[in-house]
């Protein structure tokens, strides 16, 4: 319950608020329907992102060769349950990908075949590191080597998940679009499949005219791949203890745009603020932008640019959408975007608490792959790869126990610390959490962790996102006003989405309705998409209503960061991102 | 009975739509759906089996597209429809509203339906118009805008909303009827009925299998041709008051008003 | 030289305003193809007196046909057979539903282009060329036709009526045979009101109401104002105050509600984001009344007023009850 100490502006934990959900009494089901009732399949893959469709694009590569597998796996060998309308339309990233893993997936496919059909960009040849220490100046600095791109290429994760999908399809998968996972079925201490959600529920979650119930979906595997951060992995975590003797989750919000421009860009360029951040320890926000060229495959020059911000600030009018937008303004980002016209739009929260805070990656029937666990290098930006060869290490120690006829698939962990995924996060493992002391404070601290590519010893532990106090501050002053045609609104953003979420479903958002100011500021300014608002005749100061228009809901997941929680909706609605 | 169901793949309404450069037309690559009017009458279509006032054996979806069509014909099996048949020939492609119409009437000749049932209009701007076309080569009486169907043996009883306010017709059968959104609330997808449609039997036609002629058909033959495309007039910019004396502001407003014969 | 056969709906002993339209409209094209535009109506004993009036607004010739009323079908019967008879190059229809399910039957029996949602039509070099907006309203596509005779479907209050002050003009009976299948169907009530739904659609003056009306009395402002207008207006509101509860989803316009176009929309405390925006951006007057100066809807409205709606609203319905006298 609220206990409101009559703050005046006084620093408000958003964790002393914690939203009206119990994960494991509502998203575990304890024992699955009649036979009669449920589905069954060999393995369920939960996601069809990049990491799910990675890890079925495998399993069906090796259950090719190995006919017995393959029939003992039954009618549905391999199943992977998305909530958006079709894969990649819920996926989002910058994104500069390292080619290996993704090279060993399709061996036969060539770099310039990614790009024919679609889903990458070119070639990094090129590349500039700048600071930005006013709205008017870059500097440009030696590339820090998280930042060295060469010989890596640009994709959109959006469009590579829909040709996984088809790959997928192809092979034998059953793709079941516009289906949301909600609950994690247990029996006696084991996963032993998912339900999907049920369709047809009106606002207030009352059965409509054409109610249907979801389906228990039975699997010898399960793997979670929901991405950041999943809705049945938060659960599983809980029942778990998968957390035990780990770091807590931190989380980053990315607010990306997609511009069709005049002129190539001709270099990749990170920034690393600090305008328009305020990076002091009192304000807290640590973040930084890409912009990243693109030539698809008509010809056209495009370009993705990008503002992340972690989720530890303490200034509660922090807005990434408004960061970005104002960052748009600088003569550096001018000089590339003006004249051109923005095409698309999206947000998405990624894990960015590194190797120490990945939970257990393995229980009982099931596995987490990707953003789902945790398997993000937030310092060099970089998740794609690690998605991509995580999925493949899930479907190789399924596949090898399967065929052993056993169902344990542990070894699966050492696979994954024995990989380049674990070798790669191990190194930048206590690189990102001195920065939670601010920009200033932490920037030398963490510069030396990574210069000594995780040599030194100890582990540096992470504090979470919803227990720093918050306070309202003057963040939100420096935001352009959106002109409409080069800076714009949240609400024309969503627009362009395409997100279409019925009027009347069900409120997927949890949050407590009534809270300080300080909180519900913080909510309505960190939400790219606008759902959370204060009403015109609350209080100045003390507790305030929020309203929550969830039906904007793009389905970031920063709620979940910051006192809230994001669960599934109804499956098929929220955005439709196709080149993001 | 049987009863056909025409369904249509177009592009996500949600999504904005756009141009294809160098052709002109509307872009059709990217998401694709089931038109959400043509769920309305796989649902009419359904409610009337379940009904029970007429035996129906079959309920059978068809399409016209090319090869991506055939998820708008799983979805249509996962809504309830038995069977489905594509008609996919490189001939007919790009067919104006006439040809389409005529592509489909040859198509159902084949099935030789009791009730054909369509959605009224699309989400890619087609409107009220597909169901005529099909109807005129059936030789079949036809009706759009259709809210409210009941069956009797031999005839069907609509209620259909027209500008004036809502008509009953009483229309026999074998017909063509459109249906508008009003009618019903289409029910979802079962998974399992989702995860079995691949199972049910697809009939994939050319044009040939059909008797379709094939100077009727197509974008070169079609009689309505669609030359080019263009930026919408610019809007001017309107004009703006600062209230200060509303009964001024008032006056002003009832002028500009009677200036345009609003009043 | 061309001439056009026009379709007119009547209904209650008056002609369909769209059909007059139409009606004005193939006049005018058609003297610039130097031909005539001709007049159908079909019905049971229809006045001779309505279809001469048709006349005035253009008609060289008005053709009558014996029939069912209301329904499609024998439309395709009378036109065709009045096509084959005479020599008519294209077919007009104005807005109107049963205008799109006769010009598409009219097609297939004649083999003819057909284009629907047109909202302007030209002339050149001895053609008509139709245009009518697509994905969304965002462009304008041009249609021409290669068949003998072309179809034009007009959208709802596309066309403007235009009285040309000619006389009334000569009727002439058209005999035609109803095909079979146009026999199956059978009127049994016509135009059958029902009062509880509220038609925006249809209507020409639309005054809607968003989040800057405060309450959900503030909807009586906007009942006043259109009460105050009369004839076929109506009240529309904003997803955002229907969401809140202040007014039914039957008079939700914009992404997820209805699109509209009358000649008239009147917007009281809309702020005009994009999602509103669509439902309504093609009407043909735009008037905004909002005490933001930044709202978006002043990009685009053709009047705005910055002001208080509170004190706006009632001085504005009592001046427009003063005007209608």
């Amino acid at each position: 319950m609220s206990s409101h100490n009559g703050s005046s502006n006084g620093k408000v934990a958003p964790a002393a608020y914690p939203p009206p959900v119990d994960s494991r009494k509502e998203f575990i089901k304890r024992g699955l329907d009649d036979e009669d009732e449920l589905i069954e399949v060999g393995v369920a893959i939960v996601g069809g992102g990049t990491a799910g469709l990675a890890c079925a694009n495998r399993l069906l590569q090796l259950l090719a060769d190995d006919a017995e597998t393959l029939e003992r796996l039954g009618e549905v060998p391999v199943a992977v349950i998305e909530k958006a309308k079709t894969c990649g339309g819920h996926n989002l990233s910058g994104a500069v990908m390292r080619p290996k893993p993704l090279e060993e997936l399709f061996p036969e496919l060539t770099r310039e075949q990614w790009r024919e059909q679609g889903f990458a960009f070119g070639e990094v040849k090129k590349e500039a590191v700048y600071l930005t220490p006013t709205s008017k100046l870059s500097v440009r600095i030696p590339t820090p080597p998280p930042f060295k791109n060469h010989g890596n290429e640009v994709v959109s994760v959006s469009a590579l998940a829909r040709y996984q999908q088809q790959q997928a399809e192809d092979a034998g998968a059953y793709i079941l679009t516009e289906t949301a996972a909600t609950q994690l079925v247990v029996e006696d201490g084991r996963v032993v499949g998912v339900r999907s959600g049920d369709k047809g529920r009106g606002k207030d979650g009352e059965p409509l005219g054409n109610f249907e119930p979801g389906t228990d979906i039975k699997a010898r595997a399960t793997v979670l791949a929901e991405g950041c951060w999943g809705h049945l992995t938060g659960a599983a975590i809980r029942e778990f203890d998968l957390g035990k003797d780990r770091e807590p989750q931190v989380w980053e919000l990315g607010v990306k745009e997609v511009w069709k421009v005049t002129k190539p860009l001709d270099r990749l360029i990170h920034t690393m603020g600090p305008w328009p951040l305020k990076i002091s320890s009192k304000y807290g926000q640590i973040g930084g932008t890409w912009i990243y060229p693109m030539k698809n495959a008509a010809g056209e020059d495009l370009v993705s640019i990008g503002f992340v911000v972690e989720l530890e600030y303490a200034d509660a009018t922090t807005s990434a959408h408004d960061l970005l937008q104002t960052f748009k303004t600088h003569p550096l980002v001018r000089e590339i975007l003006e004249g051109g016209e923005r095409i698309a739009w999206g947000a998405k929260a990624l894990p960015g608490g590194g190797y120490w805070s990945m939970p257990k990656l393995s229980m009982p029937g099931a596995l987490l792959v990707g953003d789902s666990g945790g398997m993000v290098d937030t310092m060099a930006l970089k998740g794609v790869h690690h998605c991509i060869k995580a999925g493949m290490i899930a479907a190789e120690s399924i596949y090898e126990s399967l065929k052993r006829g056993s169902q344990d698939f542990s070894a699966y962990e050492q696979a994954i610390e024995d990989s380049s995924v674990g070798k790669e996060l191990w190194e930048v493992r206590n690189a990102r959490q001195p920065l939670q002391k601010g920009l200033i404070l932490g920037g030398p601290l963490s510069g030396v962790q990574q210069i000594s590519k995780g040599k030194l010893p100890g582990r540096a532990d992470w504090h979470r996102n919803d227990e720093k106090p918050m306070f309202i501050g003057d963040t939100k002053d420096e935001y352009v006003k959106p002109d409409g045609k080069y800076t714009f609104d949240k609400l024309s953003s969503v627009f362009i989405t395409g997100n279409a979420t019925r009027d009347d479903a069900p409120n997927h958002i949890r949050v407590q309705k009534h809270v300080p100011r300080e909180i519900a500021e913080t909510w309505r300014w960190m939400c790219p998409a606008g759902v959370y608002e204060i009403p015109d005749d609350a209080p100045e100061h003390g507790d305030v209503d929020v309203i929550v228009n969830y039906t904007n809901c793009v389905q970031c997941g920063a709620i979940t960061a910051k006192g809230g929680r994001l669960t599934t909706p109804e499956g098929g609605d929220g955005p439709l991102y196709q080149i993001l | 009975m049987k009863i056909c169901v025409l369904v249509k793949e177009v592009p996500d309404a949600a999504v904005e739509k756009k141009l294809n450069p160098s052709t002109g037309r509307m872009d059709r690559s990217g998401e694709k759906n089931l038109n959400p009017y043509d769920t309305h009458a796989i649902e009419a279509a359904m409610q009337i089996k379940e009904g029970g006032a007429v035996p129906v054996e079959e309920i059978v979806a068809v399409t016209m597209g090319p090869d991506s069509a055939v998820r708008a014909l799983h979805k249509a099996v996962s809504l309830g429809a038995d069977r489905s048949v594509h008609l996919s020939d490189e001939a007919v492609a790009g067919s104006d509203v006439a040809a389409t119409g005529y592509a489909l009437a040859q198509t159902l000749q084949r099935e030789k339906p009791d009730l054909v049932l369509l959605g009224q209009q699309s989400d890619d701007g087609e409107c009220y118009t597909i169901g005529a076309v099909v109807a005129e080569h059936l030789g079949m009486p036809s009706l759009t805008q259709v809210i409210k169907m009941d069956v009797e043996s031999d005839a069907l009883r609509c209620e259909r909303q027209a500008e004036y306010g809502y008509d009953t017709v009483q229309i026999k059968l074998p017909a063509v009827i459109s249906v508008g959104d009003a009618i019903n609330e289409p029910r979802y997808p079962s998974l399992k009925a989702i995860m079995g449609a691949k199972k049910k039997p697809l009939d994939s036609v050319t044009a040939a299998d059909v008797e379709i002629d094939a100077s009727k058909v197509g974008g070169e033959n079609s009689a309505a041709q669609w030359v080019s495309a263009k930026a919408p007039p610019a809007k001017a910019a309107g004009e703006i008051i600062e209230d200060e004396d509303t009964d001024e502001t008032v006056e002003k407003i009832v002028a500009w008003l009677d200036e345009r014969k609003l009043i | 030289m061309a001439n056009i056969l026009v379709y007119a709906l009547h209904y209650n002993g008056a002609i369909n305003k769209n059909s007059l339209g139409a009606v004005s409209e193939g006049a005018k094209l058609a003297a610039e193809l130097g031909g005539e535009a001709h007049a159908i109506l079909l019905g049971e004993n229809v006045p001779q007196d309505l279809a001469a009036s048709l006349g005035k607004y253009g008609a060289k010739k008005v053709l009558v046909a014996e029939g069912p009323e209301g329904l499609a079908q024998p439309l395709v019967d009378a036109m065709g057979a009045a096509i084959s008879a005479s020599d008519y190059s294209y077919a007009l229809f104005g807005g109107g539903l049963l205008g799109f399910e006769i010009g598409a039957g009219l097609a297939a029996r004649l083999g003819a282009g057909v284009a629907m949602e047109v909202t302007a039509v030209r002339a050149e070099n001895g053609e008509l060329v139709a245009e009518r907006p697509i994905l969304g309203d965002s462009a304008i596509s041009e249609i021409k036709y290669r068949s003998d005779v072309g179809i034009i479907i007009g959208r709802l209050n596309a066309f403007e009526i235009k009285e040309s002050g000619d006389a009334d003009a000569p009727v002439e009976q058209l005999s035609f045979e109803l095909s079979p299948h146009a026999s199956q169907a059978t009127m049994v009530t016509r135009g059958e009101q029902r009062g509880a739904d509220v038609d925006i659609e249809g209507a020409d003056i639309l005054v809607a109401g968003g989040r800057g009306l405060g309450k959900a009395e503030g909807f009586e402002l906007a009942e006043a104002l259109a009460n105050a207008f009369g004839g076929n207006s109506a009240v529309a509101a904003t997803r955002a105050v229907v969401d809140a509860g202040w007014y039914p989803y039957a008079a939700q316009i914009g992404q997820t509600g209805k699109t509209v176009s009358p000649k008239l929309y009147l917007a009281a405390g809309i702020s005009g984001a994009i999602q509103h925006k669509v439902g309504m951006q093609s009407s043909e007057n735009i008037v905004a009344i909002n005490k933001d100066a930044n709202a978006p809807i002043f990009e685009f409205s053709d009047l705005g007023i910055v002001g208080d709606l509170n004190k706006i609203l009632p001085k504005l319905t009592e001046a427009v009850k003063a005007k209608k006298g």
